[in-house]
């Protein structure tokens, strides 16, 4: 697994590359984190073998070296309160000389709206997440915001109906497990 | 047959007295005995699962879904489909450096249970002395007394780490012993035989003209150092059926489907039994265990990173608790011992039960070496460990105040 590979933008420049690039990022807490557990320092260390100490300095390197941006918990979009739009954007946008995509896409990645931002290669340039109250919301920040946007070529906006698996997590069908005996040898 | 039923003096009235005797004679497994009270209690935390908590991953489910539609619902030859015997060959040759022709050394069984009866059956002359490690898995007792042949128990303890110490087994060899039952890493108690110890047993079984049935089906869940299978010792590969399977590694157990690999004669005179008794294994079962070895891998190292932490944090939560643990080498089982808090095994597990809803299996269970020890599985998910540890927490601080 080389993490380095398929990191998206946003990840990318948070932080300088040269320091993401020269520094070996998985560590065994990062995998533990990313098993999804909810587990607190202590149990961390516990499970690793390791003590608290330990865990607290695997935890600095990630937010030194900018791997780990924040915790944010997972939530099911089907049962949000109130009516949260979503939507996915195809950005085309107008390269420049000497910084590429780059100052385009992280202008627009700063929209509180924009919930991710990657470069893509095939027919348009910048995928973009949005997110907003109302679908008047987020089609204004669409005709408004970006699409006013010096260097902004087109867009093309597509709401998002329904979630069916929301980063790793599949939403109202859990596998069961409910037929497993409870003592088998 | 010169006595029919009724003349036989103890016989039980009514159908019963139609039972054969060495059935009759089978003790009643403890693990059911312990299962049907935990069946009749509400919201208990099982640490008495034998079997992994992961679901089948997908692609091997989809796989059997896909058979099915494809109408594969025949029988396969008596071996098992030849391109899962090809894969199992060449997953051998990866992980246990062993090499088995896929035409007439590999047998496809309804899980290494089968698999295991039909080498006992196959090998076993009534009479036969059959030796194996104890605490052990349920089934070998019995499995031996049903081909006839007689148990020899060769007790491994926790001052070893449950490992097979090679002094013992030469003391409890008597003239008669045939064969050598190996099961590392151990269920129950998670034990595993360092190599140069495996050396000098292997070395034993030649010198006493034993063949060894190998029973590997958790050598993929072995943390410390890599495993080593004891037909790869020099002399060992023409006197070792190798029985392994897809349940624990692939969290497959309710595919039933594993293997023995061995000489083409032993597999020759196994397969004997299996086509006059089971036919063949489910052939979706055998496709499903052929999308697990061609696709699996990185499904096995997965779940054992997260068995590996379990163990990590159940053993020192228990250690922590007061109770005497091991960390097992293999396997997804703690066998802590549980003297200090006053009860035997089976006391402790019964009221630890009705006290704190967790349940644990008495090490008896597993033979007269398991008492003393109860059998903790950490194949459950983190919330309902971290649960389990505390409540155990309470229950030993109760009893040593």
């Amino acid at each position: 697994m080389t993490p380095r590979s398929h990191r998206p933008l946003s990840l990318r420049l948070a932080k300088d590359r040269k320091t993401l690039n020269n520094r070996p990022v998985m560590n065994d807490v990062l995998k533990l984190l990313l098993s999804g557990e909810p587990l607190d320092r202590d149990q961390m260390a516990q499970v690793l073998g390791v003590d608290q100490v330990a865990i607290e300095a695997q935890l600095e390197e990630l937010r030194e070296s900018g791997v780990l941006l924040g915790w944010r918990p997972v939530l099911n979009p089907e049962a949000e309160e109130d009516a949260i739009v979503r939507a996915v954007i195809e950005v085309r946008i107008t390269p420049e000389r000497g910084g590429g995509f780059d100052r385009l896409a992280v202008r627009i990645g700063k929209f509180d709206e924009v919930e991710s931002c990657y470069l893509m290669s095939g027919g348009y340039d910048l995928l973009v997440f949005v997110k907003g109250t109302s679908l008047q919301k987020v089609a204004g920040f669409v005709s408004e915001r970006l699409s006013t946007i010096e260097g902004v070529i087109s867009t093309a906006t597509h709401f998002v109906l329904r979630a069916y698996k929301e980063q790793g997590y599949l939403i109202n069908h859990p596998e069961s497990d409910g037929g497993r005996l409870p003592v088998t040898p | 047959m010169s006595e029919t039923p009724d003349d036989r003096p103890d016989n039980p009235p009514g159908p019963g007295r139609f039972v054969a005797d060495h059935v009759i004679d089978l003790p009643r497994s403890g693990i059911r005995d312990f299962f049907e009270i935990v069946a009749k209690m509400d919201d208990v935390i099982s640490l008495g699962i034998g079997e992994p908590d992961f679901v089948t991953p997908w692609h091997i489910r989809e796989a059997a879904i896909f058979a099915l539609e494809k109408g594969k619902t025949y029988y396969t030859s008596n071996l098992g489909l030849i391109e899962l015997r090809r894969a199992i060959n060449r997953y051998v040759e990866k992980h246990f450096s062993l090499s088995y022709r896929p035409d007439d050394e590999i047998l496809v069984t309804v899980g290494v249970s089968e698999a295991l009866d039909l080498a006992l059956r196959a090998i076993v002359n009534p009479g036969d002395g059959v030796m194996f490690h104890q605490p052990c898995y349920v089934s070998y007792s019995p499995s031996i007394s049903l081909a006839h042949g007689v148990g020899i128990p060769v007790e491994t303890s926790v001052e070893d780490d449950f490992a097979l110490d090679p002094d013992r087994l030469a003391a409890a060899w008597k003239p008669g012993c045939k064969v050598l039952v190996l099961n590392m890493p151990c269920n129950p108690t998670g034990g595993v035989t360092p190599r140069d110890r495996l050396e000098r047993i292997a070395r034993f079984v030649v010198e006493k003209n034993l063949l060894v049935i190998s029973d590997e089906i958790y050598s993929e869940l072995t943390y410390d150092g890599v495993h080593c299978s004891i037909a790869t010792l020099p002399g060992m590969r023409d006197r070792t059926i190798f029985l392994h399977g897809f349940s624990k590694a692939f969290a497959m157990t309710g595919f039933r489907i594993g293997y023995a690999c061995g000489p083409q004669v032993l597999i020759e005179a196994m397969m004997k039994v299996h086509q006059y008794s089971m036919m063949c294994a489910p052939i979706l079962s055998q496709e499903a265990a052929l999308e697990a070895l061609n696709h699996g891998e990185d499904d096995v190292i997965r779940m054992k990173e997260q068995y590996l932490r379990r163990r990590n944090l159940l053993a020192r939560r228990l250690r922590e608790a007061g109770l005497g643990c091991h960390t097992p080498g293999g396997s997804f089982y703690l066998f802590p011992e549980v003297g200090s808090t006053g009860m035997d095994d089976q006391a402790f597990a019964v009221e630890l039960l009705k006290e704190e809803k967790v349940a644990v299996v008495p090490g008896r269970a597993f033979g007269p070496g398991g008492h003393g020890f109860v059998r903790c599985s950490y194949a459950t998910a983190y919330d309902r460990l971290i649960e389990a540890a505390d409540r155990i927490e309470r229950f030993v601080a109760r009893r040593n105040p």
